[in-house]
């Protein structure tokens, strides 16, 4: 996965392309069954955005209605029991890349012919252009770009004025004392260990490879572990932060965004060392085939640059359309303006991070048993 | 053993017990008898030490026990249901009482031993309550009762849950364990026959008051009032005004007009309406004319109990008058409709207070 | 429970009944032990039926995912079913000699994945294997994008030109009709299986496969099922099948086929590591260990079982704490649910229906919220912290650290499972006849005594009851656990949870599942034997 280059380059570019604010309009769906179709997606915020933006769209356009089922992360795991069973009940399933490589490699989702399936830009660039490089597996259609980063109480008097600029500051109980929380999984957490530890960002995953790399990354992670809370759902580092329990955590942009936006709670977001993580659709396999044209019918509709670009006005995550990001505009409730609050914001992508798919494919299972023992040590 | 004075109250309003007075010497046998709701639990309690009294003091061996708690009381106490601890042998059940007073193991033993013997279980010491059929766990209740060799037995309704004929043997049983020991007892119950059979005396309880403290002949033969008439054994009753008095005896005018003798037992000045108590089996069908009481009735109902004919007459304004004769297989028996005179003697007559 | 309850068996009742010599029959001359039997065979059926639905509703839910959850930890079939000729090929290979297997193995192997990558299950069986050998499902995963541009033609080419049958689908027909076919050339034989569903699946099931001549990778197959025979079989088959095999013998030596190990290598060194290989041949049976050995932090290498390294070990400290806290909670609930039950148990019917509905009141709302709650409470700027500090029995720097550790899981699962304890002490107490208490004191005994020596035994089938649901509930619990216990307060549900949503690794979630089954058969046994399953009381 090369695509922390491109990345921000791919939006710096994207804003000279055209402002359109319609496509072409979109051809009835021929051979369609089914006049409802389940969307599993994380609910909240997320699903809510997504009904805005795209679910009553197309159910004003076509007279299909949209059940949404908020199974969040256990959609993978109900939708590889549905395939034993037989019974697909998902037509579209909201998942984050990783998953997406994983149930694409189990044959679970359907493989996506990206620039027929899918709707051209405005200026008719094709599908696969347009998303470049996040299109990181075959069956993955990209729908936001988002960031794990940090955030940071702003009143800490222990801090005496001092303000994180970089990632490292989470290392630094000296100037930024306090308690921390970060995610309780190795992912991303090994990566900023090794960062912190003088490892180069392009060195990374050759170093996490070996044993002495691991246990580099864990002598890192050890230095905080007392002053660490680890996390397993998104909804709580801005609780934690909020409440006051943690000076600083990681967390998902868009929670923090709301805690920061919606809620004023004293806190700031610190950018840096931001690690970008896609999440999209993908179609189940083994569905009838009208109810996979269907589903097919709806991704191309809601994966179009307006689209995209509409559901950020309701969350702040980075359409993964090149072209989305000039028709990007203001906060449906709050009138701010968004682009300021896209992880892919030139200002805020200046120190990017994307984690390695497919070398965490392979030792996800490996790490995250030695992770648990150590964090159970 | 001795109440002086002794009251209750259970919720500051009702007495329960109203000036509670009783003296029990050693060895002896009373039974406190009388309806639910009289005052006997309560007291039996109270001289347990599970309820405290209100107002009064109770003596255990001349010593006042008001604030000794119950375990130091060394009283044996018989419940109702036994309770007989289910998680224990019966021979665990028995030695209970004996750890707790730190005894010796071979001397324990030998005491539940011979404990269970007096009440002829020797043989079912490692059984547990629960395989022992109703009339074996009363009989364990009283062994473990009496084990330690407590001055005083309480025995609350102890035969209450058997059936007749088991609880007629147990009440010789426990009449015999009683003579044979030589130990205060304490019983309280609700059934006559029980408290006639067994007691030495019998405190008849009504509204909290004892009404008679006697030996069970003496509460038959000599009832103090219309509720111990009442309440022990079968009792006619004839309601009138004095007429005179003269020493033990008195002339009554029946609320019919008819004119009897009675024994003044206790009766108002004359002029004030009294009750008179007759028993059953002291009426004569038929009489000499000696008598000093005769009277006419009709026979109502006859109903034929074998050893003996009971007869349901109307008589001096009383439907319910009923008369015991003796099956002695002569006369012949008589017959609904049929008119009779009664006859009896005046001692037999109880003059009392009133009823109505 | 106690004597009252049960009808006192009268003394008469206990003689019994004279036997006589010859068995008793009924009015109408039949046996009485016949007439017994067939009466009570009508009853025992009507019992069965009535309980049928309950039967056939707990075998379809409760019994059938259970037998599926125990045995997809031992099953593998994936790797036989997606590597046929490979599992095969792999079999005769000695993995303690330090060499990599033969070339015909990365035959059979380029034939299967060839066949696999077409149906899309090469990368399935990457991850599954990745389980016990990480790194391999990214080296499937490559191999599978290039295993269409494989060579393998030498083999065709080579038999082509010794003649020129082999470029006809007839020399396969005449092949496949030969008499000891499947026995004398084994691994073609697989190899035209995979074919055939190689065909039916680019081609659809129109097409038939043995109108086509097979790809280069059978071929290939065929000359490694050549090469293995010795002279004297060839020569037998160059005159019972001279159509297609004349001049064999002569020719064999001279024949070559594609260098398979070489264009593995090529895509990724994976395949030319050991320890990669020796993962195959281990997962190839279909019933293997993997799954309990990882389950118990242990694992297969070349030597036999090890334990895994240190820094890997986590599930026996997993089984292990989750059994320590689940007695620890089990005993907070002992401790702070017998004086309420005892409350509940002496006080008048009114006040004790009031206080169990408060009792049961958790019960009432959602888990969550509760769970919740209790971080409100516990948090470090949480309630109870801030009225310490106010109080002033902490400074606040000195603020406790109650919860996302064992004390939170500790403290919020006491309380959600307080009523479980709560519930059946109650009703135990309840038939304890109060008179019981008064038996041992005017025994002489005093409170306490009376307490442990008559009441207290008399409620242990309570606290039994209530001791094996609170511990059994508590051992699989997860929600709380994950959300308040931190890194010391989590348990094992919450490693199988993960492995359920989120690796996808089920068949070691079914192994940790089995092995947590086991232990809590394990521990109600000897919950048997030491204080007796028929002493527990749920009232």
């Amino acid at each position: 996965m090369k695509f922390t280059a491109g990345l921000t380059g791919l939006f710096a570019l994207s804003a000279v392309a055209t402002v359109v604010t319609a496509m072409d309009a979109l051809p009835e769906c021929e051979n369609c069954g089914s006049d409802d179709m389940t969307i599993a997606s994380w609910g909240g915020a997320y699903t809510k955005s997504q009904d805005e933006a795209y679910h009553k769209p197309y159910s004003a356009m076509t007279d299909v209605s949209i059940i949404n089922d908020d199974s969040g992360a256990k959609a993978v795991a109900k939708l590889r029991a549905m395939n034993e069973a037989g019974n697909i009940t998902f037509d579209v399933v909201d998942v984050v890349a990783a998953d997406a490589i994983r149930l694409c490699d189990e044959g679970l989702a359907l493989e996506i012919d990206f620039d027929t399936m899918l709707a051209a830009a405005p200026d008719g660039t094709p599908a696969s252009e347009d998303f470049g490089d996040l299109l990181v597996s075959d069956c993955f259609i990209p729908q936001i770009v988002y960031s794990t980063t940090f955030g940071y109480r702003t009143d800490n008097e222990a801090w005496a004025g001092a303000v994180p600029e970089d990632v490292c500051a989470v290392f630094d109980t000296e100037n930024f004392p306090g308690q921390r929380a970060l995610e309780k999984r190795p992912i991303n957490n090994m990566e900023w260990a090794l960062m912190c530890d003088g490892v180069a960002t392009t060195d990374i995953y050759d170093v996490l490879s070996t044993d002495e790399g691991v246990q580099q990354a864990f002598d890192k992670l050890a230095t905080i572990k007392d002053e660490t809370i680890w996390w397993s759902a998104g909804a709580e580092p801005p609780q934690l932060l909020a409440d006051g329990e943690v000076a600083m955590s990681s967390a998902y942009n868009g929670r923090l965004f709301a805690a920061i936006e919606e809620e004023n709670q004293p806190i700031a977001m610190l950018w840096d060392a931001q690690v970008f993580d896609l999440d999209g659709w993908i179609i189940p396999t083994g569905m009838s085939e009208e109810r996979t044209n269907r589903a097919l019918h709806y991704i191309k509709f809601a994966t179009d640059t307006q689209r995209l670009a509409d559901q950020a006005k309701y969350i702040s995550y980075g359409p993964a359309r090149a072209s989305s990001a000039p028709l990007v505009g203001q906060h449906a409730e709050l009138g701010i303006d968004m682009a300021p609050h896209m992880p892919t914001d030139p200002d805020n992508a200046q120190n990017t991070f994307l984690y390695n798919y497919e070398w965490w494919a392979d030792n996800s299972d490996d790490l995250d048993a030695k992770f648990q023992a150590w964090l159970a040590q | 053993m001795r109440f002086e004075h002794v009251q209750k109250s259970y919720d500051g309003a009702v007495l329960v017990v109203k000036d509670l007075n009783l003296d029990i010497a050693p060895g002896e046998f009373v039974t406190m008898l009388g309806p639910s709701g009289s005052g006997k639990t309560t007291c039996l309690m109270m001289l347990a030490g599970f309820e405290p009294a209100t107002h009064g003091e109770i003596f255990l061996n001349d010593k006042p026990i008001n604030n000794v708690p119950p375990r130091k009381r060394g009283i044996g106490m018989v419940f109702q249901n036994y309770a007989l601890f289910p998680h224990m042998s019966v021979a665990e059940n028995l030695a209970f009482p004996l750890e707790i007073r730190k005894m010796g193991k071979a001397e324990r033993e030998q005491k539940v031993k011979r404990a269970l013997d007096m009440v002829e279980l020797g043989a079912f010491g490692n059984r547990r309550p629960i395989q022992l059929s109703g009339g074996q766990q009363q009989r364990v209740a009283v062994a473990r009762a009496l084990v330690f060799d407590p001055d005083l037995v309480l025995m609350d309704e102890p035969l209450g849950a058997l059936d007749k004929q088991l609880r007629e043997q147990m009440q010789y049983e426990i009449k015999h364990i009683h003579e044979s020991l030589g130990v205060s007892v304490v019983y309280v119950t609700h059934d006559q026959t029980e408290a006639l059979t067994m007691s030495d005396r019998v405190a008849v309880f009504q509204d909290g008051v004892i009404q008679q403290l006697s030996p069970p002949d003496d509460l038959y033969e000599s009832p103090q009032n219309s509720f111990v008439a009442q309440f022990i054994g079968e009792n006619n009753k004839l309601s009138g005004v004095v007429t005179d008095i003269n020493g033990q005896h008195c002339a009554m005018t029946l609320d019919d007009g008819t004119k009897v003798s009675a024994e003044a037992v206790n009766i108002g000045a004359v002029g004030s309406r009294a009750t008179i108590s007759l028993r059953p089996e002291r009426i004569e069908l038929s009489p000499d004319q000696s008598r000093e009481n005769i009277v006419d009735g009709q026979v109502k109902e006859v109903l034929y109990l074998g050893d003996h004919l009971r007869i349901v007459m109307s008589v001096a304004g009383n439907d319910e008058f009923i008369v015991k004769l003796p099956n002695g297989g002569r006369h012949p028996s008589p017959v609904a409709g049929q008119n009779y005179s009664l006859g009896w003697s005046a001692v037999d007559a109880k003059a009392l207070d009133p009823v109505d | 429970m106690s004597a009252h309850i049960q009808a006192p068996i009268s003394d008469q009742n206990l003689g019994h009944i004279a036997s006589t010599d010859q068995a008793p029959l009924t009015r109408d001359g039949k046996p009485l032990k016949t007439s017994l039997a067939k009466a009570l065979r009508r009853d025992k059926l009507r019992a069965f039926l009535l309980i049928l639905p309950l039967l056939g509703f707990i075998i379809v839910s409760f019994v059938m995912p259970i037998g599926d959850m125990l045995f997809r930890s031992v099953e593998n079939k994936i790797v036989e079913q997606i590597l046929p000729g490979t599992v095969t090929a792999l079999a005769s290979w000695d993995s303690t000699k330090d060499e990599l297997p033969s070339e015909f193995v990365f035959a059979t192997l380029a034939d299967d994945l060839m066949l696999a990558q077409e149906l899309k299950r090469h990368t399935r069986l990457g991850n599954r294997i990745n389980y016990d050998q990480p790194g391999i499902s990214s080296v499937f995963r490559k191999t599978g994008r290039r295993i269409k541009r494989f060579d393998n033609t030498a083999a065709m080419d080579a038999l082509s030109a010794m003649n020129s049958v082999w470029e006809t689908p007839a020399a396969w027909s005449s092949l496949r009709s030969l008499p000891d076919f499947s026995s004398t050339f084994p691994a073609t034989a697989q190899s035209l299986r995979n074919w055939t569903r190689y065909v039916a699946s680019e081609e659809g099931d129109d097409v038939d496969a043995t109108s086509l001549v097979p790809h280069g990778f059978t071929y290939s197959l065929l000359y490694h099922d050549l090469s293995k025979l010795d002279s004297g079989a060839l020569q037998t088959l160059e005159s019972s099948a001279a159509d297609l095999f004349a001049g064999i013998s002569a020719q064999l030596p001279t024949m070559t086929s594609e260098n398979f190990r070489q264009q593995f290598e090529d895509v990724d060194d994976g395949w030319i590591d050991l320890a990669n290989w020796q993962t195959i041949q281990r997962l190839s049976p279909p019933i293997v260990d993997s799954y309990f050995l990882a389950s118990v932090d242990a694992e297969r290498t070349a030597l036999g079982v090890e334990r895994k390294p240190t820094n890997e070990r986590i599930y026996v400290l997993l089984f292990l704490r989750t059994i320590a806290i689940s007695l620890i909670i089990t005993i907070s609930c002992i401790l702070l649910g017998y004086p309420v039950a005892y409350l509940l148990a002496t006080l008048s019917v009114r006040t004790s229906n009031m206080l169990l509905i408060l009792v049961l009141l958790p019960f009432w709302t959602s888990l969550l919220v509760r769970t919740s709650a209790w971080k409100v409470l516990l948090q470090q700027q949480g309630v109870i912290n801030d009225i310490l500090v106010w109080v002033g029995l902490i400074d606040h720097a000195g603020r406790l650290v109650m919860i996302n550790n064992m004390t939170g899981t500790i403290i919020a699962m006491t309380h959600i499972l307080l009523p479980f304890m709560i519930l059946p002490l109650y009703s135990v107490m309840k038939t304890i006849s109060p008179t019981y208490m008064r038996a041992a004191k005017s025994m002489g005994a005093s409170d306490s005594l009376a307490f442990w020596r008559i009441y207290f035994p008399n409620t242990v089938a309570g606290i039994g009851a209530g001791s094996i649901l609170v511990f059994i509930l508590s051992i699989g619990y997860y929600i709380t656990p994950e959300l308040v216990g931190g890194t010391t307060g989590v348990f094992i549900s919450n490693r199988i949870a993960y492995h359920i949503s989120s690796s996808l690794n089920w068949g070691l979630a079914s192994a940790l599942g089995a092995v947590l089954l086991v232990m809590v058969l394990a521990l109600y046994w000897a919950y048997d034997r030491v204080v007796g399953i028929d002493k527990v009381k749920l009232g």
